[in-house]
Formats: structure tokens, sequence, C-alpha cells
């Protein structure tokens, strides 16, 4: 009986020793990369590397064609997902049946989700830049990311409508607005925080997108002028940089610029996440 | 009045069930489009062939993509088991043990974790990672383990954040009825919460090996791009992911074609794992 308790309390020593082992090391890891990251970094980003234009030869090295275009990426994605996300997920959650037609649309919506980033790459490049001829463009670009945030906008969004009270419609149904109205008035400004949430999260994605954008947006380093012109997006920058190897000192600030503005966009997220009370949420 | 009102109401329903609709259109184009152009260049060079060759020589017309195959497989797996062992325990650590200080430290870490772009990944992984195993283990320190290292903190945080969910859902009665059996908290932890949270628990794991499997640029930063079967851990690899990616830069012909089967292959290993997670939900709401 002793013998057999002292097992037990080493046992459950090594056990207690290993999960806080895990959970430092998770730790651990994460400061390491976010503390490198910005001691290499931080030095390195000054006014001008953030609003010079990148021409290299000429001594100008910024990225402010990079901000501009992941700017445009990130307004074009979203214009086109955010509507389509939010009605799809309206259907879900208010209009949609149990049956075979909404088995199929949350297959899709799933699959879509698990898709990497590779296949919505050539995708993007087959079907956007080669087949409707909109060439290596930031439409081309945004077209194929938005397809890929669709399902975070479904997701989070089905979700907050899911959680607006039942009591709210049928209440604003029984006073005679049509169905229609009462998803207006009543149930989305409810779930605004669920919508905003999967937009922040969405956006969150898609600056840190670079394997379906290399090759549907390009890597044109000029400032794009227009959504029909080729643009370089951040993380495509840093991509470039990184495999060239030619500047340590730019690559390092660009990684430090992509993991401030992930870290901001994530808390942003928590925040909205949080003041809505909606229940948080992954981009991946 | 009354018929406009109806009109609308169902206009604006037709058009909520299009918007739901896009997923699917999407689905099928994208399955379309990638098989439409990869499908015929592996009828032309043979399934087997294409498939079990072990040489890729794009100058040569050669495309055998068994190593890529194999290195995506092997990186995947091991990733997978290591980021498992230790995401597990971190979910363990965050539902079971600990208290609010460290719940409100872990929590945004992983969160973040989850958030960090792979470039970024991928850009540490080449000025840390690839130098140590390069001064430690010698070779060109782009390699096999490189990628195993960093795809198990890649996906680290997917199976912490789905295995936290599992251990939640677990009803505290087993907790309890186990406590009061007699069970220490460890042998209740390993012992009744693990079973009871097994379903949750795979399905993280197998989400978990898509994102492996799925990865591009970190792998591609850091797995050295070289398409032959490695025979040891230190040496360069290329995976599926990192062959599209690698060569769609320059690529034209029969050889983008040879890409576009790359990602055929790619995605049916994808589509069997999403598959599979499905299934293994499923089971975990009849139970």
């Amino acid at each position: 009986m002793l013998k057999r308790s002292w097992k037990r309390v080493l046992a459950d020593g090594t056990a207690t020793g290993l999960i806080w082992g895990a959970a430092l090391l998770t730790v651990g890891v994460l400061l390491f990369i976010v503390a490198y990251i910005l001691f290499q970094g931080l030095p390195h980003i000054d006014w001008p590397f953030i609003t010079d234009v990148y021409r290299p030869g000429l001594g100008q090295e910024g990225i402010l064609p990079m901000i501009i275009s992941t700017l445009y990426l990130i307004g074009v994605a979203l214009l086109i997902a955010v509507p389509v996300g939010v009605l799809a997920a309206i259907y879900l959650a208010e209009y949609a049946k149990e049956g075979p037609v909404l088995q199929v649309i949350r297959f899709a919506t799933e699959s879509l989700a698990g898709i990497p980033s590779i296949i919505y790459g050539l995708f993007g490049y087959a079907f956007f830049v080669t087949a409707i001829k909109l060439r290596m463009s930031i439409l081309a670009g945004s077209l194929t990311v938005a397809l890929m945030i669709i399902p975070i906008i479904v997701r989070t969004t089905e979700e907050a409508l899911r959680a607006v009270p039942r009591s709210y419609r049928e209440g604003s149904l029984a006073l005679g607005a049509s169905q229609l109205t009462t998803i207006r008035r009543v149930v989305l400004p409810t779930a605004i925080g669920g919508i905003l949430t999967s937009v922040i999260l969405s956006v969150g994605r898609i600056v840190g997108e670079t394997a379906a954008v290399i090759y549907t947006m390009g890597s044109a380093v000029a400032i794009p002028r227009g959504i029909a012109s080729s643009g370089r997006s951040l993380s495509v920058h840093l991509y470039f940089l990184a495999k060239e190897g030619t500047s340590v000192e730019q690559s390092h600030a660009a990684a430090a610029v992509l993991l401030i503005l992930v870290a901001l966009i994530n808390m942003l997220a928590n925040v909205t996440a949080r003041k809505y009370r909606v229940r948080g949420g992954s981009a991946r | 009045m009354w018929p406009v009102r109806k009109l609308t109401e169902r206009v604006t329903a037709a058009l909520f069930l299009t918007c739901a609709g896009i997923a699917v259109l999407a689905v099928a184009l994208i399955s379309l489009f990638i098989f439409l152009r990869g499908g015929p260049v592996i009828a032309e060079i043979g399934l087997g062939k294409f498939l079990f060759g072990t040489t890729w020589q794009p100058s040569a017309d050669i495309y055998g993509i068994w190593p890529m195959i194999v290195a995506s497989i092997l990186s995947g797996l091991m990733a997978v088991t290591l980021g498992a062992a230790i995401g597990l325990l971190t979910a363990v650590f965050l539902v079971e043990i600990a208290t609010g200080p460290w719940q409100s430290l872990l929590r945004p870490a992983i969160d973040l974790l989850a958030g960090v772009p792979s470039v970024v990944y991928g850009f540490f992984g080449l000025t840390t990672v690839v130098p140590l195993i390069r001064v430690l283990f010698g070779g060109p320190g782009n390699s096999l383990l490189a990628a195993v290292i960093i795809l198990t903190i890649m996906v680290l945080p997917t199976i912490t954040s789905i295995a936290v969910e599992a251990l939640k859902a677990v009803p505290n009665d087993y907790r309890e009825a186990s406590l009061a059996l007699g069970a220490t908290k460890m042998q209740t932890i390993f012992r009744v919460l693990f079973p009871a949270a097994r379903p949750g628990i795979l399905a993280g794991v197998l989400l978990g090996t898509g994102r492996a499997i799925g990865e591009t640029m970190a792998v591609l930063l850091v797995a050295g791009n070289r398409p032959r079967l490695p025979s040891s851990l230190i040496d360069p690899v290329r995976t599926l992911t990192g062959n599209i990616a690698y060569e769609m830069a320059y690529a034209s012909g029969m050889h983008q074609d040879a890409l576009f089967a790359t990602g055929v292959v790619l995605f049916i290993f994808i589509m069997l794992l999403n598959l599979l997670v499905r299934f293994v939900v499923r089971e975990r709401r009849e139970n």
C-alpha cells in the first residue's frame, strides 16, 4: 500500500511537471518569437522605411507601395466578401431548414476553410488571372482572398445571429413587421458585434496571406494605380526580402511591421468581441 | 402594397440563398480548375510514374513527385505528433490547472501564435532555426528538421485551442465522480478527461495535420527545396506545397501543368482529411 502510493506520487509529479513544462514551452516559444522579431526589426523601422517608395538601386527602400497594395487588397476583398458572407449567414441562420441543401452549403463552407492557401493561389491564377483575363492584378488577388475569408465571415456572423434571442424576432413579428424588416431592424443590429469581429479577423487573415496572392496579385513594387494593376503586399514583400537575402535589415524591419500589425488587429478583434460579448474565434 | 411586400420578401430570400450558394460554387470551381489543368498531364505522364517517380526534372520533362509526397507526409506527421503532445498538455494546463494570471498570459499568447503570418514564421525559422541546425548538426541547415520545428510551432495553437474546447465540454460530474472515487487530479485528467474528450481532440489533431500539410510559405523558406528523397532529418527537402510555390514563378507549358497536377494531389489529401474531420465530429455529436 505504502509502495503504491509512493509510485502514485511520483506519477502525479511527473504528469504535473510535463503539463507545466508544455505550458511554459508554449509561452516561451511565443515570447522568443515576438522578442526576436521586435528586437531585430524595430531598430530598422524609421520614417523613410514607412513612407518611401521602393527603388533599391536609388537608395529608396521604403514599404509605402506595399502598404498601399495591402490596403487595396483588404478594401476590395472586404467589399466583395462581407456582403456575400453576411447574406449567406442570414440565409443559414434565418431561412434555411435542415435538409440536403443546407448540408451541401455547410460542407462547402467548411471545405473552403480547409483548403490551403497555395491551392487558392493556383485556382486564382488559373481562373481570375488566366481564364477571365484579369491578369496579375489587385482585383484578381482580392477576388481570390475574398473566397478565403467568406467562411470566416459566414461562421462568425451565423453564430452571432443565432445568439440573438428568439423572443426579439417573435416580438417584432408580432408587431406586424415582415421577416425582412425583422432581420434588418432587430436581428442584424443585435448581431453587429459578431459581424464586426468577423471582419477584423478577416483583415488579420488578409494581411498575413502570401501564397494565395503571390501569383494572383503579382509582385510589382510600384505604387498601384488602381485595382487593375499588379501590386506587392507586405507579406509577399517579406517573402522576397527573406528569399533573396539581400538586405537583412529590411527583412527584419518588414517582419516586425507585419507582426505588429497582426498583433494590433488581434487585439482589436478581442476588444470588439468582448465589448459585444461575442464568442471569441480565431482567424485560422 | 401587400403583393409588393411579398415580392420583396421572395426576392431577398432568393438573394440570401444565392450568397450562401457562392461557397458551393467556389468549391466546385476550385476543384474544376485544379483538376482541369492538372488532370490531363497526370494522364499523359501516367498516374504511377507521376506519384511514385523519384525524379523531378522539368528541364527534361520528367515529373515524379514521390520525394515531395514523402516530405509532406513526414514533416506533417512529425510536426503534428510533437504539436499534439505539447498542445494537449498546454490545453490541460489551461482548463484544469491554470489560475487567473496564467490564463490571462497563455490565452492571448495562443491567439497571437495562431495569428502570426506564415511568412513571418518562415522568416523567423530562416534566421534562427536554420543557422542553429547548421551549427549543431552540419549540412545546409535548410532541412526536414527545420520544417518540422516550424510546423510544430504553427500547429500548436490549432491543436491547443480545439483541445481546450473539447476538455471544457466534458461535464463536471466526470471530474467530481473520479475525484470522489479517490483518483488524483492527474489520474482524473489522463484516465477520465482525455478519453471523454477524445473525438474533439482527434478532430483538432486532424485539422492540425491538414494545416501542416497545406502550409506553404514557412516551409518554403526553411525546408531547402531540394526535390530528392531525404536520407536524414538534416537533409533539405521539398514539400508538395513548396514545389508549387517555388516553381510557379517561372514555369510554363507542361511544367506549369505538372505544378497543377501537384496541386491535385495536395487537394485530394486535404479533402480526405476534411472528410475524416467531419466523420469524427459527427461521431462526437452522436455520442
